[in-house]
C-alpha cells in the first residue's frame, strides 16, 4: 500500500495545541462541550454493554468526535444526515439527548427510533438526522438523493453522508460520487477514515490509505485533514459548507482518526489477530481531540479546569439519571412488530 | 471411522477436504482471516492453505462475488463467503444475472460452478439489515441451485457435493445450527443432483416440512408431541431449487396433513411453494385438514429484546399448530 497520508495516520504527530485563532469563544466551548457529552455518553455504553445490560452490538467512535462535532456545528436542522453503523456521534452532534439514546440502544418505546432500531438504527429528523443503518454504504446514495432534493425544492440546504474507510470499497459509493458530481448534488462526503474496516488495516484492502482520491478521480473538491482537530475541521467544512449553500456542487472531506474502542463493543481488539496494538492505541490517545482543544482553551485563557470539572460532573450525573430512567422505561408494545411496516396514512391526494 | 463433529467443524471439514484434493478450489470473503466472522466452520484455513486461496477482501460483496463468477468460467472452484446473507444483497447481480443465467441463454456452453455459502446469522437484538433468510428469493431463481443443510452430516457433505457441481449453488447455513453435534464417517463424495428431501422423523398423523433451522425446530416439536400421542413425520428439504417434492406428497398421503413451518416471512416465501406442490399432487380427497403454514410475520426484525423474541419460532409454536390442525 502507498502511505499517501504521511503524518496523518502516524499517531504520534499531531499532538500539539489546536490553533483556534478566528472561531469564537461560544462555537469553541459549544464544541469542546459535545465532544465531551459524546465520549461520556459512549463511555456509558462501553460499560453498561459489558455488564450484560445492553442486548445489541454497541459500534463505538469513541476518538473520533471531532468529526461529528465540528461538521454539525455548520449544520441547520432543515439539513439531511445520513449515518452508518457507527453513528451515535453523528446523532448526538446534532442533538445531545443522550436519554433518548440510551433509550433506543436498550429497546424502549422512548427512544429515537421508538425502541424499533437499537445502536444501528437512529432517526432524528428534527434536528437533521435522517437516518443510521449498519449495511455499509447503504445510506450514501440516500445522501446524495436527499441533497438533489433540497436543490429541487430551492433551499440551501444540503446532503452529509459519513462514510468510512472501508464504505469507500463498496460500488455504489463510486456511483454516489459520480452521480453528486454530474448533477451537482449539494452533499458533504465525510470521510471518517480510522485506518480499519473491523478486523482489517487498510494496508490489507486498499492500494492507498488515501481516500480523497477518489475525489480526484470524480472532479470533486476535497480537504483532507487531522480528524483529530476539531477546529482544522470546523474551518474546513465551513469554506466548504458555504460554497455548496451557495450553489457548488458536491464536496468531499476526509478526515484522518482512530477509534479507541475495537470494532464493536467495549474491548480493545488487540489480541484477535488485528494490526492494532496498545501501543497504537495509546498514542492516538494522546492525539486526543477533547484533550487537544481543552488544553488549547485553556492556554488561551477562554476555558478553565475548573469549568470543566463543573461541567463533568453535571454530565456524569445526568448521564447516570438518564441512565437509570431509560432501564425502566417500557418495551414497545408487542404490536409494534406488524404496525410500523408501512405508513399508517393514505395516499397523498392534491 | 466415525469422528466427533459440531455443525461448524463439519462444514470446516468440508473445507479442508475440497482445499486439499482439488487444487481449484479456492475461497474468497470477508472475514476469512479473523475469527470473528463464521463461528468455528473456518478456523486457521488460511494457515493451513495459504492466503491465496484463502482470500480475505475490501467490504466489497458485489465485486467479489462477480469475480467468481470469472474464475469460475476460468476453470476455477470458487466459493464465496458471504458471512450475513443481507450483506450479499449487493451481489444480487453477480448471483441473479450472471451465475445462474450463463448456462442457458449461451446454449449450454458456460457454466459458473461457484458456491456461494451464505449465513443466516441473527438474534442478538441486530435487527432488520443483519438477519434476514432470503431462501425464497433465491430458490425463485431458475439455473440457480439452492441448498440448505440442517444436520452436521449435511453440512459438509452438501457444502463439498456443492462446490463439485458444475452448477452456481448458494449453500446457505444458519449459525443457529452450530451447536448441533453428531459423529459422521469417513468422507465420500456425493452428487448434488441426487439428493432430494429427507424424513428425518419417520409418522403417521401429520407431515411435517421444514428447511435449514426450522427443521431442527420441528424435529424437538415431533419429539414433544410424541407425548401428546401425536406421531409427526417430520421432512427436511435440504434443496430447495431444484425441488423435488414427491416425497413430502407421499408422505402427505399417508398422513393426510400437513405443516410447514419455515424461517423466512411468510408471504411468497417458501413455505407456499411447499403446499402449493403438495396441494396440486394429492388427490382430492386426500387432506383430512386445511394445510398449514409457520412462519416470520411479514416485519422485518425488530431489534427490542422483548419484540425480538416474538418474533422468531419456537419448537411450542409448531406443537401448538400441529395440535390446532388436528383438532386436539
Ligand atoms: C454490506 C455490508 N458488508 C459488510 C458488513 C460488515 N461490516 C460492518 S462494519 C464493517 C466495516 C466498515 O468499516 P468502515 O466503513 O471503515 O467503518 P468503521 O467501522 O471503521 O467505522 C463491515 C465490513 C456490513 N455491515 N454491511
Ligand atoms: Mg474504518
Amino acid at each position: 500500500m502507498k502511505n499517501n497520508l504521511l503524518d496523518l495516520s502516524n499517531p504520534e504527530k499531531f499532538h500539539e495545541n489546536l490553533d483556534i485563532k478566528g472561531i469564537d469563544k461560544n462555537t469553541l466551548i459549544n464544541m469542546l462541550k459535545s465532544m465531551i457529552l459524546i465520549r461520556k455518553t459512549e463511555q456509558q455504553l462501553a460499560s453498561s454493554r459489558k455488564e450484560g445490560l445492553i442486548g445489541g452490538p454497541v459500534h463505538l467512535g469513541a476518538g473520533q468526535e471531532a468529526i461529528a462535532v465540528g461538521i454539525s456545528e455548520l449544520l441547520q436542522s432543515s439539513d439531511r444526515v445520513f449515518g452508518a453503523h457507527r453513528s451515535h456521534s453523528h446523532l448526538l452532534a446534532l442533538n445531545p439527548d443522550f436519554y433518548k439514546l440510551f433509550a433506543e440502544v436498550l429497546g424502549k418505546e422512548t427512544g429515537f427510533s421508538k425502541g424499533m432500531g437499537g445502536s444501528m438504527h437512529l432517526f432524528d429528523q428534527e434536528s437533521g438526522f435522517y437516518g443510521s443503518v449498519p449495511i455499509v454504504s447503504g445510506t450514501v446514495p440516500l445522501a446524495v438523493g436527499a441533497a438533489m432534493a433540497a436543490r429541487m425544492q430551492e433551499t440551501n440546504d444540503i446532503g452529509v453522508a459519513y462514510i468510512g474507510d472501508g464504505a469507500v470499497e463498496e460500488g455504489v459509493v463510486h456511483e454516489s460520487f459520480n452521480l453528486s458530481k454530474v448533477h451537482n448534488a449539494p452533499v458533504l462526503f465525510v470521510i471518517e477514515n480510522n485506518l480499519f474496516a473491523s478486523h482489517m488495516h487498510i494496508s490489507l484492502r486498499q492500494p492507498s490509505d488515501m481516500i480523497s482520491r477518489f475525489a480526484t478521480a470524480n472532479n470533486i473538491p476535497y480537504k483532507l485533514l487531522d480528524g483529530n482537530d476539531v477546529c482544522a475541521i470546523y474551518n474546513a467544512a465551513k469554506e466548504q459548507i458555504t460554497e455548496m449553500r451557495n450553489g457548488a456542487g458536491p464536496r468531499l472531506i476526509e478526515l484522518v482518526t482512530y477509534r479507541h474502542y475495537g470494532h464493536v463493543d467495549w474491548r480493545d481488539d488487540v489480541d484477535v489477530g488485528v494490526a492494532r496494538s496498545l501501543d497504537d492505541i495509546e498514542n492516538w490517545k494522546a492525539r486526543d481531540p477533547i484533550s487537544r482543544l481543552s488544553k488549547s482553551m485553556i492556554i488561551n485563557e477562554i476555558w478553565t479546569i475548573d469549568e470543566e470539572e463543573i461541567y463533568t460532573k453535571e454530565l456524569d450525573a445526568l448521564i447516570a439519571e438518564s441512565w437509570n430512567k431509560a432501564m425502566s422505561d417500557k418495551y414497545p408494545n408487542m404490536n409494534s412488530t406488524l404496525e410500523y411496516v408501512y405508513a399508517k396514512s393514505n395516499n397523498k391526494t392534491k | 471411522m466415525m469422528k466427533k463433529y459440531n455443525y461448524g467443524t463439519a462444514i470446516l471439514s468440508g473445507f479442508e477436504y475440497l482445499l486439499e484434493e482439488y487444487p481449484e478450489v479456492f475461497v474468497i470473503g470477508q472475514g476469512l482471516w479473523s475469527p470473528w466472522y463464521v463461528g468455528n466452520s473456518m478456523t486457521d484455513l488460511d494457515k493451513k492453505f495459504g492466503v491465496e486461496r484463502i482470500i480475505d477482501t475490501p467490504v466489497s460483496e458485489s465485486a467479489c462475488t462477480g469475480a467468481a463468477v470469472g474464475a469460475s468460467l476460468a476453470g476455477m472452484k470458487p466459493i464465496v463467503v458471504h458471512p450475513r446473507m443481507d450483506f450479499m444483497i449487493y451481489a444480487m447481480d453477480a448471483v441473479v444475472n450472471q451465475a445462474a443465467k450463463w448456462s442457458h441463454m449461451l446454449g449450454g456452453q458456460a457454466h459458473p460452478g461457484l458456491t456461494i455459502r451464505s449465513i443466516i446469522n441473527r438474534g442478538g437484538e441486530q435487527g432488520a439489515q443483519h438477519s434476514q433468510a432470503l431462501h425464497a428469493w433465491f430458490a425463485h431463481v431458475p439455473g440457480l441451485r439452492v441448498v440448505m443443510p440442517t444436520t452436521v452430516a449435511d453440512a459438509r457433505d452438501l457444502l463439498i457435493a456443492s462446490v463439485l457441481s458444475p452448477d452456481p449453488v448458494m449453500f446457505i447455513d444458519d449459525r443457529w445450527l452450530y451447536d448441533q453435534e453428531d459423529e459422521l464417517p469417513a468422507i465420500e463424495e456425493i452428487s448434488l443432483i441426487d439428493q432430494k428431501p429427507n424424513i428425518s422423523i419417520e409418522g403417521d398423523d401429520i407431515t411435517i416440512v421444514s428447511c435449514g433451522h426450522t427443521s431442527l425446530l420441528s424435529r424437538d416439536a415431533a419429539n414433544m408431541l410424541e407425548s401428546n400421542n401425536i406421531s409427526a413425520e417430520v421432512i427436511d428439504v435440504r434443496v430447495l431449487n431444484p425441488f423435488f417434492a414427491d416425497d413430502i406428497v407421499s408422505s402427505v398421503r399417508k398422513t393426510r396433513n400437513l405443516l410447514v413451518v419455515d424461517c423466512g416471512t411468510l408471504t411468497a416465501g417458501f413455505s407456499a411453494e411447499i403446499i402449493a406442490k403438495v396441494v396440486e399432487n394429492v388427490p382430492n380427497d386426500c387432506l383430512a385438514n386445511k394445510p398449514k403454514r409457520l412462519a416470520l410475520p411479514d416485519a422485518p426484525a425488530p431489534t427490542s429484546r422483548v419484540l425480538e423474541k416474538d418474533y422468531y419460532i419456537q419448537s411450542e409454536d409448531i406443537v401448538v399448530e400441529v395440535k390446532r390442525i388436528l383438532n386436539k
